[in-house]
């Protein structure tokens, strides 16, 4: 890292500009557009602004085509750090999921603990208050002592983090494959409530204004963070450990309440949170937006250490800390703010008309740049990637899918994919979340399709879930996108939740690689279809290329975050488990929807990765029409009072969608379901495949005549397998039972299969 | 009664609490920032959960140096209510208002969890209207909840029935694997010997309404209530 003083400034070069990540045209429009060679710290500013992590440049052209307006909408998508919805009575949501991959990777407690810090700033610098958390992680095998590392340590990091800053973390999904060996995902999702017309923005606002920074004091953590997770991890990735920073929770609660408190009373004319590229990215942002300049003298920022260098200042992403423009005569009452929370609120610059951002450093200026020739949608570039789809797609759809599983061995894999790390109870993990400080939580991790929480003084709950399958968008990523769209979707309404929106984190490989471009543009292009067709506007998120190891890219893994609204939450709030003996278990497909699919059915299916260790076929079906009408039909139904649990069938199939059912219950009720299908089909295709759109809820069985009249005419169908009952989970093909297993059986399993993996005796044991 | 919630930077469950006791038992609440000196007309004093300072040497090492801690101190001594939860339980100790200390959990692993107490005092302000014996289901959130003292107090604690609250399955025995965090005894929250001072780690706050998948935590505030109510107390806030 360098670490050299102002006056052992580094000589500006080409060659220095590519050790920064630009490329040779682009050190040419650098040189052409400032007429003469940039400085040190210019170079600095350059090579973090111009990075795929703040210019999205790679990115953009394809991002544009995702659907971004809606009735609910605010805040469209780019336009602040984070979208905003409305969701009536005078509130609104803000929400964002964002990655932090590369910092997890080589470091992950404070790679994790960092990424969930910096969600939670997105959030509140828009002057919304978070009100729950999730977070969306994969990693390669659990059999991987080095795996086992990063998941216990980041797993670590977002509980110490969260726990402290005092926001429940309510739900997400952890995923585990070869595929994220040594790049593993981490991806965080806050959101957030604010009163409508009370927001504030990441503008520099008007012409004199003077410029704080608020909040920690600024260290040499963490430069050029934004440059690291612009690049593949490689052997020399270690080196980059000085890349990461260093998570504080307690300053940042005080920074929370310190920046609510002082927006609310209208000190604040703009301000944006330092996360990549620090003071760079802030400063440059918030000009560009209000089409002003900033001056800034780095001499009057509070450093943690003697001796940094205007470049370091200037791309430090230490945390916890804030850029505000203040309120013109102000300047006192902020101070009293922050000081009342015993953070630091200095004034370091002042906003100018020159559009121009300027900077002083020990009696001399160091950069004089244009604002809006950083930012995204001004001089930062634009490419159109070359796209070509890859070879491997004929490869694993062409791959044979093995004979049907015989009668008697569906009990055994029922049993292995209740106990395979993708589909076992994620209780290891999130018991180590606090799930339910703030006392909103109505439905946390592990026992509904969604999380639920209140809004305290109304009848009205948020939905909220993150949801990808990797494994699917590898094998298709046009569908594998609209599957991450639609299952989000689902899992709203299976709470009993309108879907409203959603924020996205998109994980892929290296975009000059032409295949894996392909891949982002078909995922990008799947997702954007759900989203129309869902009625679900992009609010905004974020893009982590270069997520590689030595092997090869990850599954491109477009990460979905949803919001839904739940209208009556005592009335429609809905779970998963059963609910009482004697209830109807029903199944709800789309209207065309026939129990023998072809053997294709099975196509990337948990059931052949754990089974047959196979990631093989295509994805699974979906057509968005039907998964429309099925949406819409269980939405129907929840709010006619007429659904008692509801839960989709995904990972494992319709098997083990009813076998968490009873799981769910707490081991107290079982289900006998007949399943009546032709003798033709094939019993695993049947049980355990991933077909889309379908769900399986329980209703009275007095009530069915009215779930009969209110599905009607709605495209969909639903068909009565089987009861809920005290007894044991039983499930007979067309007569012939193939599973018969104690519900505490299954639990155990369950429960316990992520911890004995770890070699960790359970809690509960 | 009126009653005050005492915030500390790093406090997070201090809106928890104050709206189960002004919205839900409906009693008149105000917030007490850590740095005045007085608390004002109090009858019960709140020492929140959370991360004071964000406990970064040890939960609650820090708190207690607050100005208010000595206000809370007389207040106590005095016979004052005061009700410790969680991070609230930790100052407590360390503030000497009650024996022992919590340790870090015996698994090192921060633990939320819904668990089973059994309440085996009933003759305090905190606990009137439960049954001797009852076995309540409430949560738990803490990394630091392993509650710890030498044999010696924890046989004074025993005989002296100041062990207000123990671990336990659904049928009310103190197992170990009803134990979440390794604390002596199954210890899950113990009262000064003058009765007016009660530490807990499990959050009744986070229970005192349907919507949140239990009510049992309700019965602390109902205890409250009916003391109040016997001394006459201001009762019902005029807005709840």
């Amino acid at each position: 890292m360098h670490n050299t003083s102002q006056s052992q400034e580094l000589v500006v070069s080409e060659a220095l500009a590519l050790e920064h990540g630009l490329t040779a045209e682009e050190y040419g429009w650098i040189y052409e557009h400032l007429g003469r060679t940039p400085t040190w710290t210019e170079l600095g500013i350059y090579s973090v602004m111009w990075s795929e992590h703040c210019s999205y440049k790679n990115s953009i052209s394809v991002l544009k085509t995702l659907p971004r307006d809606g009735e609910v909408m605010l805040v469209g998508a780019g336009d602040e750090n984070a979208g905003l919805v409305d969701i009536g009575d005078g509130l609104a949501v803000a929400f964002k999921i964002e990655s932090h991959n590369h910092p997890s990777a080589v470091e992950p407690y404070q790679g994790a603990a960092t990424g969930v810090g910096g969600i939670h700033r997105d959030i509140f610098t828009m002057g919304a208050r978070p009100v729950c958390a999730l977070n969306s992680l994969r990693f390669g095998p659990l059999t991987s002592p080095r795996v086992r590392y990063l998941f216990d340590g980041v797993v670590r990091g977002i509980g110490d983090y969260g726990n402290s800053f005092g926001v429940p973390t309510v739900g997400g999904e952890v995923y585990f494959d070869p595929a994220y060996e040594g790049n593993p995902l981490v991806n965080a999702m806050s959101v957030g409530l604010v009163k409508v017309g009370r927001t504030s923005s990441a503008t520099a606002a008007s012409v004199g204004n003077t410029i704080f920074i608020v909040g920690s004091a600024t260290g040499r953590d963490g430069i050029h963070g934004a440059t690291f997770a612009s690049e593949e991890l490689s052997e020399e990735s270690e080196a980059r450990r000085p890349s990461v920073q260093v998570g504080d929770p307690f300053t940042e609660k005080l920074l929370l309440e310190a920046t609510l408190e002082a927006i609310r009373a209208g000190v604040v004319a703009g301000i944006q949170d330092m996360g990549a590229a620090g003071l760079t990215c802030s400063s440059c942002e918030m000009s560009a937006k209000a089409g002003v300049g900033m001056h800034l003298n780095l001499d009057l920022v509070p450093v943690r250490e003697p001796r940094m260098s205007a470049y370091e200042m200037m791309l430090s992403e230490s945390q916890e800390r804030m850029l505000i423009s203040c309120a013109p005569g102000r300047e006192a009452d902020l101070g009293a703010i922050f000081g009342k929370w015993e953070l630091h609120a200095v004034a370091i610059g002042h906003v100018t008309g020159s559009g121009r951002v300027t900077v002083e450093h020990q009696g001399r200026m160091v950069a004089d740049v244009e604002a809006e020739h950083l930012v995204l949608g001004g001089g930062a570039p634009v490419y159109k990637r070359e796209a070509r789809r890859p070879a491997y797609l004929d490869a694993v759809r062409a791959a044979p899918i093995p004979p049907d599983v015989e009668p008697g061995q569906v009990a055994g894999s029922l049993r292995a994919l209740l106990a395979a790390p993708n589909i076992a109870s994620k209780r290891w993990v999130y018991e180590q979340y606090d799930t339910m400080v703030r006392t909103g939580t109505a439905q946390g991790p592990g026992t509904g399709d969604a999380a639920l929480v209140r809004l305290k003084g109304s009848r009205k709950a948020l939905a909220v879930t993150t949801d990808c399958n990797g494994r699917y968008v590898y094998l298709d990523p046009r569908r594998g996108g609209q599957i991450a769209v639609a299952e989000a979707a689902r899992n709203v309404v299976c709470s009993g939740a309108r879907p409203l929106a959603i924020t996205n984190c998109l994980n892929f490989g290296n975009p000059y690689k032409p295949e894996v471009f392909w891949t982002f543009k078909e995922a990008v292009a799947g997702m954007g279809e759900a989203c129309r067709a869902l009625g679900t506007p992009v609010t905004g998120g974020n893009v982590s290329f270069y997520n590689e190891n030595p092997e090869g890219a990850v599954f491109p893994t477009p990460t979905i975050g949803m919001l839904g609204l739940v209208d009556d939450l005592d009335a429609h709030g809905t779970g998963a488990a059963f609910v009482a003996t004697g209830d109807l278990v029903v199944l709800l497909t789309p209207g065309a929807w026939a129990w023998c699919t072809s053997v294709a059915a099975l196509g990337g299916s948990e059931y052949l990765a754990t089974v047959h260790g196979m990631t093989a076929g295509s994805a699974p079906h979906l057509d968005l029409r039907e998964e429309v009408a099925v949406q819409a039909a269980l939405l129907r139904l929840i709010r006619a009072g007429l659904v008692r649990s509801a839960h989709d069938v995904s990972d494992g199939g319709m098997a083990v969608c009813l076998a968490e059912k009873a799981i769910f219950s707490g081991g107290h009720l079982g289900a006998r379901v007949d399943v009546s299908a032709p003798a033709t089909c094939r019993l695993d295709a049947l049980l355990f495949a991933e077909a889309q759109s379908r769900i399986i809820f329980t209703t009275e069985s007095r009530a069915w005549p009215a779930v009969e009249a209110a599905l009607s005419g709605m495209g969909v169908r639903a068909q009565v397998i089987g009861r809920v009952w005290e007894g044991a989970f039983e499930i007979a093909v067309a007569g012939e039972t193939v599973i018969k297993e104690a519900v505490p059986n299954l639990q155990a399993i369950y429960d316990h299969a992520i911890a004995k993996t770890l070699g960790i005796p359970s809690a509960a044991d | 009664m009126n009653v005050g919630v005492i915030v500390f930077p790093g406090s997070n469950c201090d809106h928890d609490a104050y709206h189960v006791v002004r919205h839900v038992a409906g009693f008149p609440a105000r917030f007490i920032w850590h740095k005045e000196t007085a608390l004002g007309d109090v009858d019960l004093v709140i020492v929140p959960g959370g991360f004071s300072y964000g406990d970064y040497l040890r939960a609650g090492a820090v708190a207690r140096f607050s100005p208010i801690m000595s206000r809370v101190t007389a207040f106590a001594r005095n016979g004052g209510l005061v009700l410790g939860i969680c991070n609230g339980f930790q100052v407590l100790c360390e503030a000497g208002l009650l024996p022992g200390a919590l340790l870090r959990n015996a698994d090192l692993r921060f633990v939320c969890r819904w668990v089973h107490l059994r309440a085996e005092r009933t003759d305090t302000p905190f606990t009137g209207a439960m049954k001797p014996g009852q076995v309540i289901r409430v949560p738990v959130a803490h990394g630091e909840g392993n509650y710890f003292a030498s044999d010696a107090t924890l046989d004074r604690l025993e005989r002296d029935g100041r062990t207000v609250f123990r671990y336990c399955d659904e049928a009310g025995a103190p197992t170990r694997r009803a134990n979440p965090n390794g604390s002596s005894r199954n210890i899950a929250g113990i009262i000064n010997r003058e009765g007016n001072v009660l530490g807990m780690m499990p959050h009744p706050e986070r229970c005192a309404e349907s919507v949140l998948g239990g009510v049992d935590g309700m019965l602390v505030f109902r205890s409250l209530m009916a003391w109040a109510a016997a001394r006459h107390l201001p009762a019902q806030h005029a807005a709840a």
